[in-house]
């Protein structure tokens, strides 16, 4: 076996597409052959994080080859076992193809080889259940490094140093909010790590937890350990159970190790964590409403000042970081300041997670320079849009964030030109949209998020949403005015003026980026009485029967719930185009294929 | 005073017993016993952890995750996450809405399925997807909708 060890992603992504099997049929290859005892499998073939490329998997990765096996099948288990674990040859045929050769290494894959990894590096690499895994990969140097051979001052100063921003949203230096922190006066100081992951499109912070928890445990010790914090809380959304229960292990082999609890590597420090879990509250991601959670009271916002800083859990200072900020920290410690700052740009230094999704080939967690371009980033490491279509935006930051059109791809992304573009960094998502995407709709469909999340405590959220949510679904059905999209512009700028906290401050930027690029767009809805994606079902065109191609079965006729379809058995059918409400379920039921939409416009098929 | 009401429930107080902010994970938790929070529940929790009614009542109304009405025997959420929806998975939930003639946060007739809406399971890159309990349905089209249901129709198991 010559010291060989499988890896099996075990992120979410890959579970649901069989990863439990094929771990079990590698467990079960081993012992059948007489291989390893029943203990010892454990320690071969081990579970790791999201990898990263989750369109490939099931992945099984053999170490120390770091051979790449994607899209597994059970059957393929025993075929890699014989050759590979047994023999030492790898398994050509079930390798990943790419730009027509065989990709050995993980590492060289497309998906992999444009990241820079510092938050995300030892996922895939390592078993989040073991503590020595990740002892092997400096693991808790870091924390040794700053308890026992620096004061909190310097800690302080080699984070601002590095230039880390934070990643969950606005991008405030992590240096200066430590600082400001350690320097508030007050026996009591807590650091809170923020999990709640509220962006619908974005993954990272669970990847991370799930993944890597040590770091997280690590990082959070060490900004205790600089800001003068005894306690520790992870807020963590209670959609993902898969994290808590990570963590919370960890959380108990930190405790055991000496890496939690009194005088921490027999310092004078000491330090603990306690994990809270949400209960479905966007607004709970906003670090206000979030210690009101953690102190068991709905989770409103309150007005800043003052700021965590100075006034935060139960009225003591506090520090609230993003997780993936966090993971950065352990990193700075060991590598120091100025590799981060090294990379990355000017005004924005070392990496960023993106969570890529939607229309485009490799979806998944990548980590990338900051100032790498958009169109990098969808062609060159996602691999670009699947079925030959064409890119038409991406949209960055989630509910918070706006839709940057194609024509910007060369756009290099850092927190300045994001914003520039009326997008965000916000947390990291990245979905990328085709062609037959309607920019009104993926705006109601934002819009419609915020609006429900809304806590209402402040009017111009609660209510002016609203407003702006009813003309965006008066513009999708059909009925949209002359003028609605000037007011539509009127109030979202009042609401992001006068909105208590982030997130009606943000609300309207899916609305106004969407606006200022896909004008035209409105305009065809609300004008022209079209959507020129085809996807708003009022403005849609209707579907017709293609004579020649249709074998009469009647399937149509019985599936059409508006009975805008006649025909005998055995004779052609018939579409009345003007009951058809476009829904398409009669395309769908039709063994011929002979059911297609009238394309939009001008009238050819 | 009579005898304690909901002894199966002690041990949850005793655990969180002089800590502070424990409203919401005491709430977890007897949710997670009891499978929902009816009014007397409700009324038992604030008087162990002494704090007013309303409060409590006011907590469960705020997070949608608590929920005050008995559940199906599976929770099935359809994610409308960005991924998701740009993916496609409205038409999802008119599927499963049709399948078991139900609307969002109602549970089927015969107690099999509490249907939810959910904003991004984590799992984007299978998008669309259903969740249903802890497991995961990616990739999916409207005509799979009804195998996976029927799965959870006969034994109550959890389908492989
Ligand atoms: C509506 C709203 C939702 C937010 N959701 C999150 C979230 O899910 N995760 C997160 O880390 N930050 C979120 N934030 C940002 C936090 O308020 C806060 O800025 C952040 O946790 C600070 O950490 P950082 O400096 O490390 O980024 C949200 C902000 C707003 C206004
Ligand atoms: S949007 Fe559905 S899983 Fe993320």
């Amino acid at each position: 076996m010559d010291n060989r060890e499988v890896l099996i992603c075990s992120g979410t992504g890959c579970l649901s597409s069989g990863a439990e099997e094929i771990e079990e049929a590698f467990q079960q290859e081993l012992v059948d052959r007489d291989l390893l005892e029943d203990i010892e499998v454990k320690k071969v073939v081990k579970k790791t994080g999201c990898v990263g490329p989750c369109s490939l998997g099931p992945i099984a990765i053999v170490k120390p080859e770091k051979t790449f096996y994607g899209k597994l099948e059970v059957q393929d288990v025993e075929k890699i076992v014989t050759e590979h674990l047994e023999q030492g040859n790898i398994v050509t045929d079930l390798l990943v193809e790419e730009d027509g050769h065989k990709v050995e290494e993980y590492t060289e894959l497309n998906f992999i080889k444009g990241q820079k990894q510092i938050a995300l590096k030892n996922i895939g690499e390592i078993d989040p259940a073991s503590v020595e895994d990740y002892l092997k990969q400096e693991g808790y140097q870091a924390v040794e490094k700053a308890l026992l051979d620096s004061t909190p001052e310097e800690v302080i100063k080699e984070i601002k140093d590095s230039g880390l921003r934070g990643r969950g949203g606005a991008g405030f230096p992590t240096g200066l909010k430590w600082e400001f922190t350690a320097q508030a006066e007050s026996e009591q100081k807590y650091i809170v790590c923020n999990a709640d992951e509220g962006d619908p499109g974005a993954f990272m912070d669970r990847s991370i937890i799930e993944g890597d928890p040590h770091k997280v445990i690590e990082a959070m010790t060490i900004a205790g350990y600089a800001i003068g914090a005894d306690k520790g809380y992870v807020y963590v959304r209670a959609e993902y159970p898969l994290a808590i229960e990570t963590l919370a292990s960890a959380l108990d082999i930190a405790r055991d190790r000496g890496y939690l609890g009194e005088n921490i590597l027999e310092s004078d420090f000491s330090f603990d964590i306690e994990i809270r879990v949400g209960a479905g509250a966007f607004v709970c991601g906003e670090e206000t409403a979030l210690l009101k959670s953690i102190e068991g009271k709905r989770g409103m916002p309150n007005p800043k000042p003052p700021y965590p800083a100075q006034k935060g859990l139960w009225g003591e200072p506090t520090v609230i970081n993003n997780v993936e900020t966090l993971a950065c920290v352990p990193e700075i410690i060991n590598q120091g300041s100025s590799w981060f700052n090294g990379i990355g740009t000017e005004s924005s230094s070392g990496s960023k997670v993106f969570a890529v999704a939607g229309d485009v080939i490799g979806t998944g967690l990548i980590e990338v320079p900051m100032g790498i371009t958009i169109k990098e980033v969808v062609f060159d490491v996602a691999g670009g849009i699947p079925d030959n279509k064409e890119l038409k935006a991406v949209q960055i930051g989630g509910p918070s964030g706006g839709t940057i059109p194609s024509q910007y791809m060369d756009l290099e992304i850092d927190y300045e030109s994001l914003n520039e573009a009326g997008a965000i960094m916000g947390s990291g998502g990245l979905v990328v949209m085709d062609e037959d995407t309607c920019m009104v709709d993926v705006a109601r469909f934002f819009l419609d998020f915020t609006q429900e999340e809304s806590c209402g405590k402040c009017p111009p959220c609660r209510i002016g949403t609203k407003r702006m949510l009813e003309i965006l679904e008066r513009i999708t059905s059909g009925a949209g005015e002359e003028g609605d999209i000037d007011k539509l512009q009127e109030l979202g700028e009042r609401i992001i003026e006068t909105s208590l906290c982030g997130l009606g401050q943000t609300a309207p930027n899916p609305v106004l980026s969407t606006i200022r690029f896909f004008r035209d767009e409105y305009e065809a809805h609300i004008y022209d009485e079209t959507c020129p994606a085809g996807v708003c079902q009022e403005l849609a065109p209707p579907y017709v029967i293609e004579d020649e191609t249709c074998i009469g079965c009647t399937n149509c006729v019985d599936e059409c719930l508006v009975e805008a379809i006649s025909g005998e058995a055995g004779e052609v059918h018939e579409i009345d185009e003007d009951e058809c409400i476009a829904c398409g379920a009669c395309a769908e039921v039709c063994p011929v294929d002979a059911i297609y939409q009238r394309s939009q416009g001008k009238g050819d098929a | 005073m009579g005898a304690e009401k909901f002894p199966e429930l002690d041990p949850i107080f005793a655990k969180y017993r002089g800590k502070k902010g424990t409203l919401i994970p005491v709430l977890h938790e007897v949710q997670n016993r009891v499978g929902y929070l009816p009014e007397d529940i409700q009324k038992h929790v604030a008087q162990k952890l002494n704090v007013p009614l309303s409060k409590v009542t006011g907590v469960i109304s705020f997070y949608s995750f608590f929920s005050t009405e008995p559940q199906g025997e599976h929770t099935l959420g359809v994610c409308l996450g960005t991924a998701c929806y740009v993916k496609g998975a409205e038409a999802l939930v008119e599927e499963v809405k049709d399948q078991l003639d139900i609307s969002e946060g109602e549970t089927s007739d015969d107690g099999k399925f509490t249907l939810t809406v959910t904003r991004c399971v984590g799992t984007c890159s299978l998008a669309p997807v259903v969740m249903i309990d802890n497991k995961y349905y990616g990739n999916l089209k409207p005509a799979d909708i009804p195998e996976i249901l029927a799965k959870y129709q006969d034994s109550g198991q959890e389908g492989k």
